[in-house]
């Protein structure tokens, strides 16, 4: 990952006018408890990374799009930013004020200034609170409002402001007589009450219908225009992202592997993994047909992520430093015997023994034969899922095999962990080991 | 299984229709009066085909799709008729519709982690499901059944033992569907399969219902908000609005030429990647317990005339299927006045879905 000095270096390339947040190499790791016995022995059962070193800047002004699929790290960031979950490491800064770990008590005042919108409008409101009490509750909370007449203007105006109007309608309304829509307004009207400079939307129009969630992102663009708003937008679909944001972070298990402007994020993806998410958006035309070709499975465990680059099991275009290990022989086996007829599968299976030994990162493994077979029949049912799959990328990974008694030893290429390097697309980097040395 | 055998290459012999809806009602007692959900629909499943039905929330198509196998609740009113393979389903009694669940229609939903039991292998769930509705198949049939429903889904036959903890939430709702397939039944409904997963994910899970006809000859019902959705995996597509029918027809045909003012502004509000403006239906579906007179939609359609306010639209052929509005005709019986547009009131931004 890069360090510090060198994100300062980056990023100088293409300067936010004005710094709101800065996010210096930041983690969120969570401790796993483990079973009792390891507890009782003082082992450590590892760490989920949920966020594992993320280097950005936000312009006052700007909206950035923090995206990827779920398991990426992208809520956990956007938490992490407004103090909700600790840092374990790296810094988060606030209008040029660290604000990493704050106590709640020295985060309080600055919490009017960054608000956040979630996903499921109908679990963010109370309700047995009508939508006036909601809407006021930051007014309360923080104790700015002088008197019940205020509240009231205070209100009705933010009422108004997110288009739920006239106001008298929705004052007295409760949260089940609304649609999704009408709930994400009063949502929205609720993070506007005190001011903020910063609005953390997390997946804000995912929950609703396709025709409503461009009336969101209308209202949500108009509130930016009008009120001078900064946004981190997180969200999974880069087709709402893209008329939103200026910058595009995408995340895979915990990092940035693509970051720059939207516009050429979108004209000229470089990772291979924001060209399959492109890829894979759903387009109103019969006759593109259904994208083939995605990548297969889905996105790893973040406790044992994959060695070298964390992305190379799915992509298409990996080559022999990508990290080739252990694990990824078990799912080409796997996906071999998927192809096949069952007695077939049955037979080939008998050959080999327990694969549970895969199951760990290690780049010099042994694939055993089962009772009653030899490391030779292994290494000849390798070598015909070879042939049969002569193009997988993973046989690029492999540096030698040795026929043992007991099985077949594979030795991979050791991987390289990339870095967010520098692409051939201006302002644009990419942790993919093809742009980088 | 019963029925027309496919001819070489996949493309069905002429067939007769599995499902045919035939001006079916469903309508849900409530304290401000009934609740017609839906109100008079017909439309027809060929076999192995995919029927794409989208429509807004409340627009009565999660209904539709459980009235169909009479999974409503206690007290529903059901009124017409739904033929599955030429016999009526309405009026079936529970145990009878049990029957048919499974083998005869299958049924994918939203949310796969909450529908698999945590404390049972997957092995365990093919089993069950198998010998509920076939108590003498053999062990050995249902492994293979099993493992060869979950080859097509893309689940290793390693992994046939595992738990379903041990699964991604992408691979739980393949399990599903696997489940669901592994009865050979004529028709599946899946309503909204994909909500709940990642992109990625929801483009493998389209892939494999696209794929559905060719690899199991079985008739797909895809119930879904997203008309993306709707133009990757289904051959035919049906546009429903506030209880109704708008539009229904080829696929490809209508989205070129969507017919319907309503489907014009569906596709309109559709966000993809070639979207270049933000558009949306202004206005939001009507309480269904006091829809507007005549067709439903002219309080939000940009086209609508004087006509379309007193009198409910006739359907009207397409070239991809049919329509019912009223710019379709017939003229005959429409008059100038008929025709003079409809001043729309003002609708609050707010008043929506």
């Amino acid at each position: 990952m890069p360090t510090k000095p060198d994100v300062a270096a980056d990023q100088s390339a293409a300067p936010p006018a004005d710094a709101l947040i800065e996010v210096a190499d930041l983690k969120v790791h969570f401790a796993l408890r483990g079973g009792i016995l390891g507890r009782l022995a003082g082992r450590s059962a590892g760490a989920v990374k949920a966020v594992d070193g993320v280097s950005f800047a936000l312009g006052r002004g700007e909206v950035l799009g923090l995206v990827g699929e779920s398991g990426s790290g992208k809520t956990t960031l956007s938490r992490a930013l407004l103090g909700l979950v600790p840092a374990t490491s790296g810094t988060i800064r606030y209008d040029g004020r660290d604000i990493t770990n704050l106590s709640e008590h020295a985060m309080r005042p600055l919490r009017s200034k960054m608000q956040m919108v979630f996903q499921d409008p109908h679990a963010a409101l109370n309700p047995s609170m009508d939508i006036a009490t909601a809407v006021a509750h930051p007014l309360r909370i923080h104790g700015v409002a002088k008197d019940r007449a205020e509240i009231d203007r205070r209100v009705r105006a933010a009422l108004d402001r997110v288009g739920l109007s006239p106001p008298d309608q929705y004052l007295t309304k409760y949260p089940g007589d609304l649609s999704g829509g009408q709930k994400q307004r009063a949502v929205l009207a609720r993070a506007i009450m005190l001011g903020p400079e910063l609005l953390v939307a997390d997946e804000p129009v995912s929950m609703l219908d396709m025709s409503v969630r461009a009336k969101i992102l209308d209202l949500m663009m108009e509130l930016r225009r009008d009120l001078g708003l900064t946004y981190v937008y997180i969200t999974h679909d880069l087709a709402t992202a893209k008329f939103f944001c200026d910058t595009i972070a995408i995340m895979y298990l915990g990092r940035i592997v693509e970051i720059g402007p939207a516009e050429q994020i979108y004209a000229a993806p470089q990772h291979p993994y924001t060209k399959a998410l492109l890829a894979a958006i759903p387009e109103p035309d019969p006759t593109r047909g259904v994208p083939r070709n995605l990548p297969r499975g889905e996105i790893p465990d973040a406790v044992t992520p994959p060695l070298g680059c964390s992305f190379h099991p799915r992509c298409p275009v990996a080559f022999d430093r990508c990290g080739w290990e252990g694990r990824d022989l078990r799912i080409l086996l796997e996906q071999h015997w998927l192809e096949l007829p069952v007695e077939q599968f049955t037979a080939e299976r008998a050959v080999i023994g327990e694969l549970e030994g895969l199951d760990r990162p290690a780049t010099d493994v042994l694939l055993p034969a089962a009772t009653g077979h030899t490391g030779a029949e292994v290494a000849a049912l390798l070598q015909e899922v070879r042939d049969v799959h002569p193009d997988d990328p993973f046989w690029l990974g492999v540096a030698e095999t040795e026929t043992l008694s007991e099985g077949l030893r594979v030795r991979f290429h050791g991987g390289t962990d990339p870095a967010l390097y520098v692409t051939p697309v201006e302002h644009v980097r990419a942790a993919c080991l093809l742009y980088g040395s | 299984m019963t029925g027309v055998e496919l001819v070489e290459g996949g493309v069905p012999a002429p067939h007769p229709d599995v499902l045919e809806c035939d001006e079916l009602r469903v309508w849900y007692g409530t304290p401000r009066g009934p609740v017609r959900a839906v109100d008079g629909v017909s439309f027809s499943i060929g076999r192995g085909e995919s029927l794409g039905l989208v429509g807004e929330s409340g627009c009565g198509k999660s209904t539709l799709g459980r009235g169909i196998v009479g999974l409503l609740p206690a007290g529903t009113g059901v009124d017409g008729e739904v033929r599955f393979e030429g016999r009526n389903l309405v009026g079936l009694t529970q145990s009878e519709l049990r029957e048919l669940r499974g083998p005869g229609i299958g049924l994918i939903f939203q949310e796969p982690m909450t529908r698999l039991n945590p404390l049972m292998r997957i092995s365990h769930h093919f089993a069950e499901t198998i010998r509920a509705h076939e108590p003498s198949a053999g062990k050995k049939e249902i492994r293979t059944r099993s493992l060869e429903a979950l080859r097509g889904m893309g689940i290793p036959p390693t992994r046939f033992e595992q738990y379903p903890h041990e699964f991604s939430g992408g691979m739980r709702q393949r399990i599903m569907i696997a489940l669901v397939l592994v009865l050979k039944p004529a028709l599946v409904i899946a309503d909204e399969p994909t909500t709940a997963l990642d992109v990625l994910v929801e483009a493998q899970i389209l892939e494999i219902l696209a794929d559905l006809r060719r690899n199991f000859d079985t008739a797909l019902l895809l119930i879904t908000h997203n008309l993306g959705i709707i133009a990757e995996a289904c051959d035919r597509v049906a546009v429903m609005y506030a209880g109704r029918i708008a539009e229904i027809g080829e696929a490809r045909t209508v989205f070129v030429e969507p017919a319907h003012p309503y489907t014009q502004a569906l596709l309109a509000s559709t966000i993809s990647l070639r979207t270049t403006e933000l558009r949306f239906i202004p206005g939001a579906p009507p309480d269904l317990s006091d829809p507007p007179p005549g067709c439903r939609f002219h309080p939000r359609c940009e086209h609508a005339m004087q006509q379309c306010r007193r009198n409910e639209p006739i359907d009207m052929a397409t070239t991809a299927g049919r329509v019912a509005c009223w710019l379709h005709g017939p003229d005959i019986g429409q008059s100038a006045a008929d025709r003079e547009p409809l001043q729309r009131e003002e609708i609050a931004s707010a008043d929506e879905a």
